[in-house]
């Protein structure tokens, strides 16, 4: 899923001045699994800024609503009726879903309340780690299902480098060695073999660097 | 600010299994608590979330306050255990806000300590008094705007 | 492995010859002045082969490699262009070699690059387009078959002499050895390795090497480091990624008076010298002396290293 996180609130709240009523939108989607995004957060968020508002003398009016998904034109369509009747939305969804808003009601502004920060799961309940970058050119079947680009502080393809201690990346004993975790899981495969293979060159035209992507199902094209 | 006519409003969120039971025997026993404390009852304390806190806040509470049983006597085994970093969690939301965090707060109990329930009223009570009335709390101000 | 000479390079020259190579390294300042690089150039020149010339290295902004590699050629020296791949995108680094080549740099230096999480800029974006390998297979695709990635072809091919680095300290151990053939597939041709401090360890993995009949495709050469006192051993040992320092050897900094500890940390690194000169597929040495590149001509004279050979 898409993690985001909140951004610091000193900062919403600098977006937010001038404005006295507003619509807080939050996001059935990602961010609601990663907590930070749905309709929880969305009355949590609301009532922060009310009390804050109201203890400066300057309240700020709040109309609270969840859509399942602000990553898709369908359920942006909504808050048609509301959005007239508001200054600025505030979007609790990712970088996409807060675009969407923008995009759908141009003379609004929207405003993202999230940091969007990766791609990747959870561990456990509230706590996410970042598995995949987005590359466009997977390589999991060559790297024992450990992904280098995402996990190594260096993306290196032949990895690991020279700084792997005792397992941890060079840049913080928290942080696993992604190769180390690759080497480790090709030898449980019995397909160390690989590891000696060169990776070919990467071809980031796949990734962000060729431009914003798109996907289309031909099938469903009319 | 923490004149002598405020008297704070401060809001309980009582578990069933014990606070609330404890708040009962304090009265039988007659003791002695200030009577500032609303309680509000919950199936377990664990049943809190961050917006209950915060909607107290938001309503005007000086303070407030989450009562639970003694760490490993939950009646639902590990609620109290999840109320507790929640609590943590919702004093950095207040503090945002610009509240100080010490307005909430945690405190564990079980339903035969009634004058341990007394205690715990009387001394936040006696916080809050301190930090004198929160900056939302409407009635307080009102008055004091009538009074100058 | 001793057979023609591909490049205009002395370090090439010299270790296809069969004799025990050399290397140094220069540090570029972190400001304009090409005096500081001269000023180190005059300690250096003559006791050793070639000088790498690092690209700011641990992160922190320096003059650019191939500038003070330029000027350490107008001082009559041979250096070794270190590249790293964490600040350049394969378009910069292909020009760059084609920059470095024409202005007579004739040996370079492959590596990763420390992350900059180290260095001075830590808020900055890292490139990584390339990794080490991948750069040293760009460099051979250049100088051997004249093409750019792309395929397309070059005017005028660089005439480099390929290096690349490798720790045989880093975990996991178990690759180290498989992790130096990988280098040698790109077509790494010599090899400097991380200061070797834990020589048991160095002398497991030169058998492996060995094993493989690694050292009869690539030039190894040791990478030696003198201690200036028992806080550098100690902060090598504790604080820099990928470093093996044994306790004995922090022990016996250690125990020696503080006014003797530079002298000591001499004397262990000429005793290095005189193992690795031992071991089985050793080519030469490099000796990393930080900051400290006045004791360089010292280390390599007491271990019967001067005078150089002239190529």
């Amino acid at each position: 899923m898409v993690i985001g996180e909140r951004k610091p609130f000193e900062e919403i709240l600098k977006t937010l001045e001038g404005h006295k009523k507003i619509l807080v939108l939050g996001c059935g989607g990602c961010v609601t699994v990663c907590l930070t995004g749905g309709d929880d957060a969305v009355r949590v968020l609301s009532s922060q800024l009310k009390m804050s508002r109201d203890k400066d003398g300057n309240p700020l009016e709040i109309i609270e609503k969840t859509v399942e998904r602000q990553c898709d034109p369908e359920y942006v369509e909504e808050i048609h009726d509301i959005v007239p009747d508001v200054e600025a939305v505030l979007s609790l969804a990712c970088g996409a879903g807060v675009q969407y808003v923008a995009e759908r009601y141009a003379k609004t502004p929207a405003y993202p309340a999230l940091d969007t920060t990766f791609v990747g799961g959870s561990v456990k309940e509230g706590y996410y780690v970042e598995r995949c970058q987005t590359c466009g050119q997977c390589k999991l079947a060559y790297t024992g299902g450990i992904c280098p680009i995402a996990r190594c502080s260096k993306s290196l393809l032949n990895g690991p480098c020279g700084g792997s201690t005792g397992g941890k990346c060079e840049i913080s004993p928290e942080v696993d060695c992604a190769w180390q975790l690759i080497i480790d899981r090709l030898r449980y495969l019995d397909q160390m073999d690989r590891y000696e293979e060169l990776a070919d060159i990467a071809d980031w035209s796949k990734n962000r660097d060729g431009g914003p992507r798109k996907m289309i199902r031909e099938d469903f094209q009319r | 600010m923490a004149g002598s006519d405020f008297e704070p409003t401060i809001v309980a969120f009582c578990c069933h299994y014990c606070a609330y039971g404890a708040a009962d025997l304090a009265g039988s026993m007659r003791l002695q608590y200030p009577a500032n404390i609303r309680i509000i009852r919950l199936p377990c304390s664990g049943k809190v979330t961050p917006i209950f806190l915060l909607r107290a806040f938001e309503k005007g509470a000086d303070g407030v306050y989450v009562a639970g049983c003694m760490e490993g006597d939950c009646h639902f085994i590990l609620g109290n255990l999840v109320a507790k970093p929640r609590v943590i969690y919702a004093k950095r939301l207040i503090a945002e806000v610009g509240l100080e965090p010490e307005r909430l707060e945690m405190f564990n109990m079980s339903a035969a300590m009634g004058p341990k329930f007394a205690d715990v009223a009387r001394e936040f009570t006696e916080r809050i008094r301190q930090l004198g009335p929160s900056p939302l709390n409407k009635k307080f101000q009102n008055k004091k705007d009538q009074a100058a | 492995m001793s057979g023609d000479v591909k490049t205009d390079s002395g370090l090439e020259k010299i270790l296809r010859s069969g004799q025990f190579a050399v290397t140094g390294e220069c540090g570029p300042p972190r400001g304009a002045d090409p005096d500081v690089i001269r000023e180190k150039c005059k300690l250096l020149k003559g006791k050793a082969d070639a000088f790498n010339i690092t690209d700011n290295q641990t992160s922190v902004v320096r003059m650019s490699s191939i500038a003070s590699a330029v000027i350490m050629m107008q001082e009559g020296m041979e250096p070794v262009m270190q590249m790293v791949c964490r600040d350049r995108n394969r378009i910069a680094i292909q020009s760059d070699i084609l920059g470095g080549a024409a202005l007579g740099v004739k040996n370079m230096l492959c590596l990763s690059g420390d992350h900059q999480k180290f260095g001075d800029h830590p808020q900055a974006k890292n490139v990584f387009d390339l990794d080490s390998m991948q750069l040293i297979q760009t460099v051979r695709l250049m100088r051997d078959e004249g093409k750019f990635l792309s395929g397309e072809e070059i005017k005028k091919a660089p005439k480099l002499f390929v290096g690349a680095a490798e720790n045989p300290f880093a975990d996991p151990f178990e690759i180290r050895a498989p992790r130096l053939a990988k280098k040698v597939k790109a077509g790494a041709e010599f090899i400097q390795t991380q200061c070797i401090f834990n020589m048991k360890r160095f002398r497991q993995w030169m058998k492996d090497v060995v094993d493989r009949g690694l050292h009869e495709k690539v030039f190894i050469l040791g990478g030696v480091t003198p201690f200036k006192s028992f806080g550098m051993a100690r902060y090598m040992a504790k604080n820099v990624p990928g470093m093996d320092v044994p306790d004995e050897l922090l022990a016996r900094m250690k125990d020696t008076p503080k006014e003797k500890q530079a002298e000591e940390g001499i004397k262990i690194a000429v005793e290095t010298i005189q193992e690795l000169k031992e071991i089985k597929g050793i080519a030469g040495v490099h000796i990393m002396a930080i900051e400290w590149e006045e004791k360089v001509g010292e280390i390599a004279e007491k271990a019967g290293l001067l005078p150089r050979p002239s190529v």
